[in-house]
Order: structure tokens, then sequence, then C-alpha cells
């Protein structure tokens, strides 16, 4: 089954379709996908269409479910006061968008986000006092808990040393094969990412350049 | 300091001040703590000094200032808020801007009308002698309205500020929430300068988010710490203020700094 499909479709900023152009993909369920390309090849401008954040005038963006998405980290949260508790929480806001206040169950999905990836006996700690790699968990864990099917992030190894970015890969594997959520990667450190990928695409001034199985990249793998 | 205290609650002028005061803290650090994490701190000095100008070309008309000055801060304030995310002309340098332009507008039409008269100088630094009954209910009716709202968009307010994408993607409509603030901090600038004045209204804004954040550090805690630390601070100032003899605003502002200043050392010595 496709959790999201892409068809024809092309995007610019101003009135030209010239950012992306004639795309198709599609992401399948189980998909541990890793998308690639070189800054201002429009791989963020791609993912700002499938979020729904740029309005889509040409082509056809159909995503089956919520897709939990995990932006790059931004200078804001650099000295933002706020424990890991209540990031995580902020995560099920589209369960119940119009309450006021968090529901018995959203505190529940919550804990149960976070025992899933060790947070919860240090869910009182502030979100600017842990490292690196611990502010990516509570990123993920926010948004796993706005899906139960799809992440999708946006270069979530960014800045991190190698030991962390093989611990984020691998948590991410994980997640993708024993709890069954899609995940769709943008990244830089290719290199590093096939090797725990299923797929990748590539994209060069925005057109897919390739659509392979990851085992295949980097060995030539066929061009489309 | 009992029997002070005593004389000071048999003014009528001074329990207006105290009323409206004390609501105007409590809603200026509500929402100050979006403000300062959103980097927006310097927004509520602007807007002041609209407000500023706005009421100066008013009273040059004989008009009253209130009814002309909410309006028009609260557009000068979306449009800031709009530039900021447009990026092609940075926010801080769009807020230097008009701020600068209006204050001389105010200065430049009190110069031609009336001249620098006491009216003026109670728009600059403040007077707790200007509160009205007209005043006091403004105050009371804008104060009730944040709080609601407040309440109500919490959560909301909270994801907007922590991360706009991840909001944005999960269809929170972010735009909305930052106008809203915006019209919320432009008001309370307008209601709080009689008494402030408009060199001053804009620290009691940032200061009391600032001040919690030196200790606390959960989003809960530090709404709810700088809603007290506000209050704490403008009843230490006036008392000061009254007992001294020393104008309300920059008493208040500096009871605000003292405790910015305990905040810090006390969290520097809790870390270690």
């Amino acid at each position: 089954m496709n959790v999201i499909d892409i068809k024809n479709l092309s995007f610019g900023y101003f009135s030209e379709h010239d950012v992306l152009k004639n795309v198709n993909m599609q992401v399948k369920e189980g998909d541990f996908l890793c998308i690639v390309g070189e800054n201002g090849s429009g791989k963020s401008t791609l993912i700002k269409c499938i979020l729904g954040l740029n309005k889509v005038t040409k082509g056809e963006i159909n995503v089956n479910g919520r897709i939990g998405y995990l932006p790059q980290m931004t200078e804001v949260q650099n000295n933002f006061p706020a424990t890991i508790e209540e990031i995580v929480l902020s995560g099920t806001l589209p369960d119940n968008i119009k309450r006021i206040f968090y529901t018995k169950e959203d505190k529940q999905k919550a804990k149960e986000t976070m025992e899933k990836l060790q947070l919860y006996e240090m869910r009182k700690k502030c979100f600017y006092e842990l490292s690196g790699g611990q502010k990516q968990r509570v990123l993920i864990a926010r948004s796993l808990c706005a899906t139960d099917k799809i992440i999708l992030l946006d270069e979530p190894v960014n800045g991190l040393d190698p030991k962390i970015v093989i611990e984020i890969y691998e948590l991410l594997q994980k997640l993708n094969r024993e709890h069954g959520i899609t995940i769709v990667m943008v990244s830089h450190d290719v290199e590093r990412a096939v090797q725990y990928a299923t797929r990748v695409i590539e994209i060069k001034n925005g057109q897919v350049t390739k659509d392979i199985a990851a085992s295949e990249y980097g060995t030539g793998g066929a061009s489309k | 300091m009992i029997e002070t205290i005593q004389e000071m609650l048999s003014f009528a002028f001074i329990n207006r001040a105290l009323l409206v005061g004390t609501l105007v803290s409590l809603c200026a650090a509500l929402l100050g703590v979006s403000l300062v994490l959103k980097r927006y701190s310097n927004i509520g000095d602007g807007l002041s000094h609209v407000a500023f100008g706005i009421t100066t070309i008013a009273t040059a008309f004989g008009l009253a200032p209130l009814p002309i000055a909410i309006p028009g801060v609260i557009v000068v304030a979306v449009i800031l808020l709009k530039v900021g995310n447009n990026h092609r002309i940075k926010s801080d340098s769009a807020i230097a801007l008009i701020s600068a332009s209006a204050l001389a507008i105010g200065v430049a039409v009190t110069s031609a009308t009336t001249g620098l008269n006491t009216d003026v100088c109670n728009f600059m630094f403040g007077s707790i002698l200007a509160m009205s009954m007209e005043d006091v209910i403004i105050s009371i009716v804008v104060s009730i309205i944040v709080l609601i709202l407040f309440v109500i968009y919490y959560r909301k307010l909270f994801a907007v500020t922590f991360d706009e994408d991840f909001s944005k993607a999960i269809g929170l409509k972010t735009a909305r929430y930052t106008n809203l603030i915006a019209i919320l901090t432009a008001v309370l600038i307008v209601v709080g300068m009689r008494m402030m004045g408009t060199m001053l209204i804009s620290s009691i804004i940032i200061f009391p988010a600032l001040t919690s954040m030196r200790i606390f550090k959960s989003f809960k805690s530090v709404v709810i710490s700088s809603g007290i630390i506000s209050v704490v601070c403008f009843l230490i100032g006036i008392f000061l203020s009254y007992l001294y003899n020393i104008s309300t605003g920059a008493m208040i502002v500096m009871v605000n700094l003292i405790m910015f200043i305990l905040f810090t050392i006390l969290g520097k010595i809790i870390k270690e």
C-alpha cells in the first residue's frame, strides 16, 4: 500500500514551476526511505509539499494517514524552557485540537512513547540541557505521538557526532522494523544513511534522478 | 509599614492604580513569555513608541487617545510581525525604524501644538494619577480577555512558540496565534502606558519572563512564576514609589531589575 503517492508534481515559489519538475514517487508502507540531494536540489521544497505547507498547484500528492514531522532544530530551542514531557505531549495535539487541556489518553500515549524511547525516567529534564542525541530522541518521540504510521525527518543527524548519528539511525531502524513505522528521511549524510535505509531517492535540479533499493546505491545503480 | 499601606489604600487613585497595575503586570508577564522566547523582545518597545506618537496626535486634535491608539497600535503590531516572517527587512530593523519615526512624529506634533506640558510628560514617564475610571474598566476587560485566551490557547501557544514548523505540519494556523499575541500586546501596551510611561512599559513585558528563566526550566513553571514575579514587583514598586515619592514606572522597573539580578545569582548558585 502506498502511504505517500506523488504524481506529476511541479512546483515553484513564483509563477514558474521550476523548483520541482514533474516529480513522481511513491512511499510504500514499511519503507525506510532516504531522500538525498545537494543543497538547492529541491528536497526541502518537496518535504514542504508533502506536509501541505506549500500549496501544490500542478500535479497531485496523496497522503494516506497523518505524518509525524521532525523539522530541523531552530535557534529558538537553544534556551527554551521546556521539559521533555511538555514537548512530547505537544505531539498529541492533532488528536484533539479543539480541546483546552490534554486528556488522560494523551498523557498515556506520551508516557508510552517516552518509555519506548527511554525518555520516561528523565521526563522532567529541561530540553536545552540535553545532549544533541537526546534532543533528537525527544523530537522523534513527539513526532511519534503525532502519528502511528509515518514519520518524516529533515536532516535529523545534522551537526551530531558520528557515534550519536549511528545511535539515531539504529533507533529509526528499530522503529521501522519492530514497530512498522514508515520512515522518510532527508539527509546529507548519504554514505551512512544508505546502510540503514531500504530505499534511496536522489533529487537533482528538482527531478528524481534515482529511485533504487538502498543496497544498490553507490554501486552505480541504474539512473532513472 | 502597615500604617503606610493603610494610608495608601485610603486614596481612591491608588486603589485604581493597584487594580489596573496588578492586572496589566500579570497579563504583560504572560504575553512576555511568548514574546521573549520568540525573540520579539523589542516589539514592546517599538509599539510603546507608536502608542506615544498616536496618543500625542490624538491629544493635539482634542480627541480621546485610547479609542484611537488601540486600533492604531494593533495595526502596527500585526505589520511588524508580518515583516518578521518575511525576512526581507529584518524585524529588529523594522521595529527600530517604526519606533524612532513614531517617537519623532509624536515629539514634533507636541512641540508644534501644546509644547512639552505635564500631559506629555505623563505619557512619556507615566503617572499614577493618570488612571481614570475609563482606564480601570478598559484594563479589567482587556486583562480578562488576555487571561481567558491564554488558558484556552495555552497548549497551542506552547507548540507554536517551541516549534513553528512542526505546528504548521500538524495543522495549526500558526500565523493566527502570532497575530493574537501581537494584538493583545498592542492593547496591553496602550492600557499600561498611562501608568508606566512610554519609555518604561515594555520592560514589564520582558523582565518577568527573563527573570523567571534564570531559575525555572519548564514552560509551565516559567509562565506561572513570571506572572507572580511581575505582580510582586509591581506591588513592591508602587509601595516604594509612594514611600519615597519616586516616579512609579521607574520604581517598578528598578524593582524588576533587582529581582532579575537576584534570580541570576540564585540560578548560578543552584547550578553549582
